[in-house]
């Protein structure tokens, strides 16, 4: 299958915290923006199915020994609605030593509207503007 | 390639009330007004809840809200779109968990269970044919439990009689037998569902300090409960009848009916009312329902035990809404071929509950 480009939506409309669904060639994928930086999940978590757009951003709670905690990566992990299994927002990849399955990453980047007019870009329900820049997700 | 299937019975559908006001119809003045000042205490000791939280909202899956607002399990037509429709449900049995059995006032406890009962005839039952509904007794007092299954026999709204896995003695007890009685009378299975209020812990160790730890036990419950139904001779008593347990595992069914089977063969004075050794009062009584199917590394091992327990005693349940819901599609993760399949996913089902 080949790559294509897709605009997701102007920065501008998509905000810090916030996620959205979107489909592209028949995919559910769910981008997050992580304090100003984007990140892209299959919406189907590898364990059963679940839609990930619809689980918790949360974070990591890392334990070195029984007794001794560490809370990190606040806003950066999704956890699934259904079981509850977490993954990192930038790179799919589980914290949990018996999971293997990773959710599947897709890569997103930032863009001006100037470059974007130009390109070989998907964009057909987001009018692209030169002065504004634009979440591109490449699936 | 596998097939498709449709009509699957689901035998662990979970719905719920928006609040306990939509029991009101069926309620007296009397119990309304006793809930509302005095509530509806359960044999949690220091807490009117769970003891445990439980991971996600309502114990139920973030994306099974309904749109028109109110918890996971409590909109008919969201359940219809997302489940049935949505995973291809044919057939589904109700459990409700709505607080009622175990509730330490019995008088309180039938009230609440025979609204509960009429809730769901009426507002489930009779508005999706695909939906069918548990008898849902206050089983701490048996005898209300017998004349609760009794009012409704024949009843076909109804297909099973729901107690839960943790009661205040073991399930076998001889204080219970009215409760098999009328269910054997009335010809319908008795569901034994994980959870409930015994003020007993989880565990036969002690109060654990984790909800995984109760998660886990729920298996240890049920092991418990099924070697206290087939010692105490209910299986002798009553040979038609049929038990179903539910979301409490399968895959220690076999290490338990060996060690039941070795230990009677050595024990057998102690318990001269058992004609049958005890694996074959469990593989002619008793049924099981799959969620939430243990997920060994290597998937082909649980191939192994359906093999063994049979094909023909395990049930599909997706415990919808619940958190820990199983995918019908997912869940079978290990070549079967489609008779097997056909009876996990359908034919089973139909045949216990005789629909």
């Amino acid at each position: 299958m080949s790559v294509a480009k897709y605009v997701i939506a102007a920065t501008a409309d998509f905000p810090a915290g916030t996620r959205r669904l979107v489909e592209v060639d028949g995919r559910a994928i769910v981008v997050f923006n992580v304090r100003g930086e984007y990140f892209a999940l299959l919406n189907r978590c590898p364990h059963n199915g679940g839609s990930l757009a619809e689980g918790v951003v949360t974070g990591l709670v890392q334990s070195a020994a029984p007794g001794a905690y560490q809370y990190t990566r606040q806003g950066e992990i999704i956890r699934c609605p259904w079981h509850g299994w977490e993954f990192d927002i930038k790179t799919g990849k589980s914290f949990c030593s018996a999971i293997r399955a990773r959710a599947r990453p897709f890569p997103v980047h930032v863009e001006d509207g100037g470059a974007l007019v130009e390109g070989p870009y998907r964009a057909e329900t987001i009018p692209v503007h030169i002065e504004d820049a634009y979440v591109v997700l490449e699936a | 390639m596998i097939e498709k299937l449709t009509g699957i019975a689901d035998c662990d559908i979970h719905p719920a009330v928006r609040s306990m006001a939509d029991l009101e119809p069926w309620l007296s003045t009397r119990w309304i007004e006793h809930f509302k000042t005095y509530g509806a205490l359960r044999n949690t000791h220091y807490v009117t809840g769970a003891p445990y939280h439980k991971s996600q909202p309502n114990a139920s899956r973030r994306d099974a809200y309904p749109p028109e607002g109110g918890p996971q399990g409590s909109s008919l037509e969201f359940m219809r779109t997302q489940h049935l429709d949505g995973n291809g449900i044919g057939f589904g049995v109700l459990n409700p968990l709505v607080a009622s059995q175990g509730v330490r006032n019995l008088e309180h406890s039938a009230a609440l269970c025979r609204a509960i009962n009429h809730w769901q005839a009426e507002m489930w039952v009779a508005k999706e044919p695909r939906l069918k509904a548990s008898i849902v007794v206050p089983y701490e007092d048996p005898e209300a439990s017998a004349e609760e299954i009794s009012h409704w026999a024949g009843n076909r709204a109804f297909v099973q009689v729901l107690l839960l896995s943790r009661t205040s003695f073991p399930p076998g007890n001889k204080r219970y037998w009215p409760i098999y009685g009328a269910a054997a009378e009335a010809g319908l299975p008795v569901g034994i569902h994980a959870f409930g209020n015994s003020g007993w812990p989880a565990t036969s160790s002690g109060w654990p300090s984790f909800y995984m730890e109760e998660m886990v036990g729920h298996a240890q419950t049920s092991q418990s409960g099924l070697v206290s139904l087939v010692v105490e001779g209910v299986f002798e008593r009553w040979p038609s009848l049929k038990v179903v347990l539910v979301e409490s595992g399968f895959t220690w069914a076999p290490s338990l009916m060996w060690r039941l089977d070795r230990n009677w063969k050595i024990l057998r004075s102690e318990v001269p009312q058992l004609t049958l050794s005890p694996s074959e009062y469990i593989r002619r009584n008793v049924w099981w329902t799959s969620q939430p199917l243990d997920e060994p590394e290597n998937k082909r091992l649980l191939a192994d035990i359906f093999a063994w327990l049979g094909w023909d005693r395990i049930m599909f349940s997706s415990d919808y809404p619940h958190w820990d819901f199983d995918d019908p599609t997912r869940v079978i993760a290990f070549p079967a071929s489609d008779e097997d399949r056909r009876k996990f996913f359908i034919g089973n089902a139909h045949g216990v509950y005789g629909v």
